[in-house]
């Protein structure tokens, strides 16, 4: 009996100093970690983040950059969407970016942000990025963070297997995801298949100013084509695009569309298809398309409508197009840094299928196929798989890589991220996320050399995790730290508009392209005055063209007399600064457009239609100095047919 | 040759360091201004240090009526002249060789030198003190007098929120240089001419 007490009482205390040890370690645990998770997303004040990340604004149709591991937003570059802040698409100078061959379409949706490349590995010199409702690409230049370019492209819709760049930035591509008639014309809608196609555009990049042409589209069947990325190293010359509604539904295609095992990832032989556009084997097709292009020294866009295509019909031409089955509607398809495994998404399966393109070539050698679709070759499942990601999770859309033989993979349905190993296909961790992560990213992620410190998985939904503002909430990143064995969640970030996807940079390969203002003396913009002393007010008709300057803090002029009820008055406003971070904004009463928002050395024009007689300010709206409030200035508006001179002064001198 | 004569010989000659590299320069220093802004003083010019930089401190300095700083100045005509003139006389006393000769051109040197120094100081004088009427922003110093914004001729001083630091450049440092292999050739000429009559005697 003493024997059996002294047992029990041994046990429960040994069990109650077990327990008590185990809470201890492990509040001490949460205590350290917490601690230790603030500092390693911390960036002191005056200090710089690490990398640049360029997330894409979603359905705000811009693109904006934070700083990692922070998570500070740094700027919201626009790029498919007015922006009046900085009077992006509203003056005279950018309204011509939004030129499509529909017109002038302000808004769109801003998807997969990617940056170009030289050897294989990220250069910081560019962005690029695509709007997927009325189709274009944009370029934006890293050393201005400005949009300098978006081309329209023709045939397509839904501009969405875009715009992923080639090794060497040869090629930024652009496939549909909405097929169309191409081309266009009036059609029963259920007569889709056979005549539905879906273009991908092949853009060229000229390797010195950045410049993009549309170099020719491979008119493929009317699938939806859902993501691509390049081949790179061994399978350089090769782009793979996702694809689904292979059953080419054309209703209901959360059903319809869903229906068949497998769909395909599409591989592109596009050094084939340079060939056979060097021997002139293709058909040119007359479609418009809008080219805008904004030129930095004249501080201004211009459009020009291109009015034809070079299209290459992969029926045509063996050799050009084969298709790699993946099962249940892929979404994403990652090529991993050697250039070997062709990752596919199958965003209703609970597994990964990852493609040998060794495998690929070897059964196009050999003529391994399993049918054809439009008499494009069908390659055997068997023979192309290298291996499965068996229970990785549920929903898997998207994959990219450390650099050092892991896979993260983000799956939407059961809301995480799993980290895997590449050639054993073993999972080796999970994360969840918070809630339902669309895409990833890791800096370099689409290259031969990732950076693999840092995670952002991209969420489509959040919830309750920010403070609550209203029905509508704000859309958020995660940071994980992927540089240990286990990914640790350290930081959440609220995003503009929706994050679809993103790219990320180291900050030194950035930062030193900068350019800190615009040299006064290269600006060509014919409506510059590039001194006080050229200043002046001409008129022309009921044009009046005001051709002012700023400087801390005045403008030249400053009293302006002579305008007239039914003028309309172009105000053509230079900043004189030559000084780093020294922007003049102008606004003017009841102008029905925005303020404009002009860097040192910069030239911009806004235009005012006076409807009422009166004597009407205008001011500096950026907080340039210490008299910034002085900072304004008269027009007098006199009524229509009045004799009042034009005069303008500026301390009446 | 004499190694005296070719100290003075090159003494003379770094006076031509003066036409290659600034003399001296200004750099105003302030949180706002990470990069700070400067302006270089050759002797026939005011130079920025970095593009823009006389433009921005002119920018700066209006608000509180200092005048900008003038595209030239008289003394950029004359001083070329006075530098050329003692490269020449410098070689033509390393010809004669009189080693009085070597002492005298570094006490010219010293005199001219002075008199640079108190122009310097009179320019910078006005420069500070000549403020226009309708300033913006007029301070007061601690007496209740009006604030002058004069910049220091060699070393830093506090003006408002900058901190200005005045001091010589290579140019400078090659004519400094040059007046002390002057004096070495004296010296050097004395100790030859020593010798010699030690040989002699």
């Amino acid at each position: 009996m003493k024997i059996k007490a002294f047992i029990i009482s041994i046990i429960t205390l040994s069990g109650i100093l077990l327990l008590s040890g185990s809470c201890g370690q492990n509040g001490n645990q949460t205590g350290a970690l917490k601690s230790n998770m603030a500092e390693r997303s911390f960036v002191a004040p005056g200090e710089l983040d690490e990398f640049y990340a360029f997330i894409s604004g979603g359905f705000s149709g811009q693109l904006a950059v934070y700083g990692l591991p922070s998570g500070r937003l740094f700027k919201v570059i626009p790029v498919f969407s007015v922006d009046a802040e900085k009077a992006y698409g509203f003056n005279e100078e950018t309204k011509p970016m939004l030129n499509t061959s529909f017109g002038f379409v302000p808004w769109d949706d801003a998807h997969h942000p990617d940056l170009s490349q030289t050897n294989g590995e990220i250069d910081g010199r560019w962005c690029f990025i695509n709007g997927n409702n009325t189709p274009r690409i944009a370029r934006v230049n890293l050393a201005t963070f400005e949009t300098e370019e978006i081309i329209e492209l023709p045939n397509s819709a839904g501009n969405h297997s875009s715009s992923f760049v080639t090794e060497n930035t040869e090629y930024v591509v652009a496939g549909t995801r909405f097929s169309v008639p191409v081309p266009q014309r009036d059609l029963p809608i259920d007569e889709y298949k056979g005549n539905f196609k879906g273009a991908l555009s092949f853009l060229k990049v000229d390797p010195n100013s950045g410049e993009m042409s549309i170099s020719f589209q491979v008119m493929m069947p009317g699938f939806n084509f859902d993501l691509a990325h390049p081949g790179r190293k061994a399978s350089h010359g090769w782009m793979f695009f996702s694809t689904y509604n292979t059953e080419e539904a054309n209703s209901l295609l959360e059903v319809n569309a869903s229906q068949k095992d497998k769909d395909f990832i599409a591989a592109i032989n596009w050094k084939k298809a340079e060939e056979l556009i060097a021997n002139g084997e293709f058909e040119t097709m007359n479609s418009e398309y809008a080219h805008n292009i904004y030129d930095e020294s004249k501080h201004m866009a211009t459009t020009i409508m291109e009015t034809s295509v070079k299209i290459l019909d992969p029926t045509k031409y063996p050799g050009l197009v084969y298709f790699l089955p993946t099962p249940k509607s892929p979404h994403g398809c990652d090529v991993d840094p050697s250039g070997e495994y062709i990752i596919g998404s199958g965003k209703l399966a609970a597994s990964l299928t990852a493609h040998s393109f060794t495998k690929m070539l070897d059964a196009i050698e050999n003529k391994k196929f399993d049918g054809d679709a439009y008499g494009i070759p069908i390659l055997n499942y068997d023979d192309v798989v290298s291996g499965v990601v068996q229970g990785a999770g549920l929903g898997p859309l998207h994959t990219e890589f450390d650099g050092i033989g892991n896979a993260y993979t983000t799956f939407f349905i059961s809301s995480e991220v799993v980290k895997w190993k590449l050639g054993t296909w073993e999972v080796l961790d999970r994360q969840p996320t918070y809630y339902s992560v669309g895409h990833l990213m890791i800096p370099g992620g689409n290259s031969q050399k990732p950076f693999g410190k840092y995670l952002v998985a991209m969420n489509k939904i959040t919830k309750d995790r920010y403070l609550p503002t209203g029905p509508e909430l704000t859309q958020s990143a995660q940071l994980f730290d992927i540089s240990g064995d286990k990914m640790e969640l350290i930081l959440d970030f609220p995003t503009i508009g929706e994050p679809h996807y993103a790219a990320g940079a180291p900050a030194d390969l950035i930062k030193i392209n900068q350019k800190k203002f615009y040299n006064l003396e290269d600006n060509k913009h014919p409506y510059a005055a590039k001194s006080e002393k050229e200043t002046r007010v001409e008129r022309k008709g009921n044009e009046v063209h005001i051709y002012m300057t700023t400087i801390r803090s005045h403008f030249a002029p400053d009293n302006i007399e002579g305008i007239k009820v039914g003028d309309k008055v172009y105000f053509h406003v230079t900043n004189l600064e030559q000084d780093y971070d020294v922007p003049h904004g102008i606004a003017m009463i009841g102008a029905n457009t925005a303020e404009l928002l002009i860097m040192p050395g910069q030239t911009e024009t806004f235009t005012w239609e006076p409807k009422r007689v009166g004597v009407w300010p205008f001011y500096c709206t950026d907080f340039c100095s210490a008299l910034h409030q002085e900072m304004q200035g008269y027009v007098r508006v006199s009524p229509r047919g009045s004799n009042v001179p034009l005069k303008w002064s500026l301390d009446g001198e | 040759m004499k190694r005296s004569k070719l100290l003075m010989l090159i003494g003379a000659l770094l006076l031509t360091g003066l036409f290659i590299w600034p003399m001296w320069n200004i750099t105003l220093h302030a949180p706002q201004y990470p990069d700070a802004i400067g302006m270089d003083i050759h002797i026939d010019r005011f130079a920025d240090a970095k593009p823009n930089d006389i433009k921005n401190i002119n920018i700066m300095n209006h608000y509180v009526g200092m005048k900008d700083i003038p595209e030239s100045i008289p003394e950029f005509t004359i001083f070329p002249y006075v530098a050329m003139g003692m490269i020449l006389l410098g070689i033509v006393i390393t010809i004669v060789g009189r080693p009085k000769l070597y002492v005298a051109w570094f006490g010219l040197m010293v005199v001219l030198g002075s008199i640079a120094m108190y122009d310097f100081y009179r320019w910078e004088y006005e420069y500070g003190h000549e403020l226009k009427e309708n300033a913006a922003i007029k301070f007061t110093d601690k007496k209740g007098q009006p604030m002058a914004y004069q910049p220091p001729v060699i070393g830093s001083k506090m003006i408002l929120n900058f901190r200005a630091v005045s001091m010589p450049r290579l140019g400078a440092y090659a004519m400094f240089l040059g007046m002390a292999l002057s004096l070495l050739a004296f010296f050097q000429s004395k100790k030859e001419n020593d010798k010699i009559t030690a040989v002699s005697t």
